[in-house]
């Protein structure tokens, strides 16, 4: 049981780093608009820029740099977490995501986020859906048990309506018992906690 | 009648009644292995051949294979290319000693009859016509003919058992999130809803004139009731907020039972929908989940699903809301999870599946003794639903490859394929259709 347990844990993690890196696909995600910023950066954000053009890296844009900070930060909001099969509860391993996630909307007041839960393509397609809303609730109240209103976070569920991997495997199945963070409002400009 | 002639044609029906059973099957395969044969037991059942004759093959062909489908008769279907002639000219009088030696027990006689049919159901043992009677059939190339001629096969399945068949029925099934519907014999198959639409749940109301389902919309889904033929599309009140699915009409269609999901967990809840008004609550989950709620026939009571004690399992509660316990028998940590049950139309059985080594298999409860019998074992199969005769039901299966729909005969365990695109799932078939309502996609 053990590798095989592993295995399972291993997977989402390198999924997640790589979705970390702009492999989200959210539809309707109210991109951030100021700048073209690229998106959540590489994991180098504070390297001296080996750009060609800007010799004097101290001399930084302050939008520019806030816009990166933004990027950054809405990036960590959108990481995604992970569930065991058929169940619920927060991973020990996501509860630092989730801390994170706190402490940027704590320190953000408009920031607002819809969480949406979702199952992987075992268990009955309704049955999905009420463990999928039961996902997105257990993010939820694991934010709002760290202080932030329950009124600026909404829940829906995909069941498996939405697999992010098509296999029909374990690594896949992993990677699509989630939930996703979609900032739906006051995501324009964020200040790091 | 020569005993010449008599023996020839003996040994014409006897190679007939060999290849019958492919024969008699034009729109599907008869796919091989699939006799599981629960406890089928060839030749107790009533031979049935449907005598040839001039005209309309095409209901003779529709009529041998729903008495086929019946499950309840061997059927002797004589094909097209059959010249013999066993009818006297008179219509009246057959050669029943001929069909005595054949081993029939019954034979269908189809007469074109104007715009219509007449059907002699002749009574082999008794050497006399049991039954006759005329039926109005629409032109063959009408939409409503097939269904017209179910329903005649239905007629002669009662003539025959004293209860009618199932042929005059259809399944509304979903290929992704979009709704379909097929004939009980898999003809007719079509789109009920556009392809922009998300669709879940389907269920149909007790008339058959109406269907309730699941409009599915960023991770929400309101409850919409609309007519078979497409319009008259409403929301049932105060469901357009949260996710509400698996919604289930009481059987005197005044009432719409279905799950609310939301961040107290998923509870059932039943609104009148002939006022629109007066939502009830049914479970408190407290965090647990309660849905897929199914009415007993005589709407007193309501299985439903609920993991209060861990995985999902089938629990069964008064249509008010009390006396909830549990109703298909588990044991803790053992069992897997039970999903999707259905109360048969008899209200003796509920159907549903249940995870064996971590794979759904279709099961049956007995209600009366509590007693589970397992039905599938062949690949996932799931989501079962029942024909209107309270002995088939038709259920999501990946035996072929992919999730398809097949109907199991739950007497003699006979399986048929009954969908062949796309990825099919979540079935619910009607009860007997009055009439036939045309498409209007």
């Amino acid at each position: 049981m053990s590798p095989a347990f592993t295995r399972v844990m291993v997977a989402p993690l390198a999924l997640l780093l790589v979705v970390a890196c702009g492999g989200k696909k959210a539809p309707e995600q109210p991109a951030p608009q100021p700048q073209p910023a690229p998106q959540p950066t590489q994991p180098a954000p504070t390297q001296p820029a080996p750009a060609p053009a800007t010799p004097a890296p101290p001399a930084e844009d302050p939008a520019a740099a806030a816009a990166r900070v933004t990027a950054a930060l809405l990036g960590e909001v959108a990481t995604m977490i992970h569930f065991d099969f058929d169940q619920s509860d927060i991973r020990s391993d996501d509860r630092a995501l989730l801390d994170r996630k706190a402490a940027i909307m704590g320190v953000n007041g408009g920031l607002r986020v819809r969480i949406s839960g979702h199952a992987d393509e075992r268990g009955s397609d309704e049955y999905n859906l009420a463990l999928g809303s039961r996902r997105a609730a257990a993010a939820k109240t694991y934010l709002v048990n760290k202080g932030i209103d329950a009124g600026r976070i909404e829940t829906v569920s995909f069941g498996e309506e939405r697999p992010l991997e098509p296999g029909h495997d374990e690594a896949s199945w992993a990677a699509n018992r989630r939930d996703e963070f979609e900032v739906t409002a006051g995501g324009q400009s964020l200040r790091n906690p | 009648m020569s005993s010449r002639g008599f023996s020839g044609w003996l040994l014409a029906g006897v190679a007939l009644l060999l290849t019958a059973p492919l024969a008699a099957q034009d729109t599907t395969q008869a796919p091989e292995g699939v006799r599981i044969g629960i406890e089928y037991r060839p030749g107790v059942r009533p031979s049935v051949v449907v005598l040839p004759g001039v005209g309309i093959d095409s209901a003779r062909a529709i009529v041998a294979r729903d008495l086929d489908y019946s499950d309840r008769f061997e059927v002797i279907a004589l094909g097209p290319r059959d010249t013999v002639a066993p009818v006297n000219p008179g219509g009246r009088a057959l050669d029943y000693v001929l069909f005595r030696t054949l081993g029939a027990a019954y034979a269908v006689e189809l007469a074109p009859d104007g715009p219509g049919v007449t059907v002699r159901l002749h009574d082999i043992t008794a050497g006399a016509v049991r039954r006759e009677q005329r039926f109005t059939l629409p032109p063959q190339f009408d939409l409503n003919y097939r269904f017209a001629v179910h329903r005649v096969s239905d007629e002669v399945v009662r003539w025959i058992t004293g209860t009618p068949g199932y042929a005059a029925s259809r399944v509304l099934f979903l290929i992704d999130r979009r709704l379909y519907r097929v004939d009980s014999d898999g003809g007719g198959v079509a789109a009920l809803s556009g392809p922009g639409e998300e669709v879940l749940s389907p269920t149909w109301s007790p008339d058959g004139k109406r269907i309730a389902y699941t409009r599915f919309a960023g991770g929400k889904g309101s409850l919409v009731l609309q007519g078979v033929a497409g319009g008259d599309k409403t929301t049932v009140t105060g469901t357009g907020v949260a996710l509400n699915i698996t919604p289930a009409f009481s059987p005197d269609g005044r009432l719409l039972a279905y799950a609310r999901s939301g961040e107290d967990g998923t509870d059932i809840f039943t609104a009148d929908i002939n006022q629109n008004c007066c939502v009830q609550r049914l479970t408190v989950g407290r965090y647990s989940d309660n849905l897929s709620p199914t009415f007993a026939p005589d709407g007193r009571r309501i299985a439903f699903v609920s993991t209060r004690a861990g995985a999902p399992q089938i629990y069964v509660m008064a249509a008010d809301g009390t006396d909830q316990e549990l109703l298909a028998p588990f044991d803790y940590g053992v069992t897997g999870s039970s999903n999707a049950p259905e109360w048969s139309p008899d209200g003796a059985s509920v159907a549903f599946h249940r995870e064996v080594n971590r794979v759904p298999q279709v099961f049956v409860l007995d209600v009366a003794s509590r007693r589970v019998r397992q039905l599938t074992s062949s690949g996932r199969n799931e989501d079962p639903t029942w024909a209107p005769d309270g002995r088939h039901l038709a259920f999501v299966s990946d035996r072929s490859g992919r999730r398809q729909l097949w109907v199991i005969d739950i007497v003699t365990g006979r399986i048929r394929q009954l969908t062949f695109e796309g990825q099919a799932r979540l079935p619910a078939w009607s009860r007997r259709l009055a009439d036939p309502v045309p498409t209007q996609p």
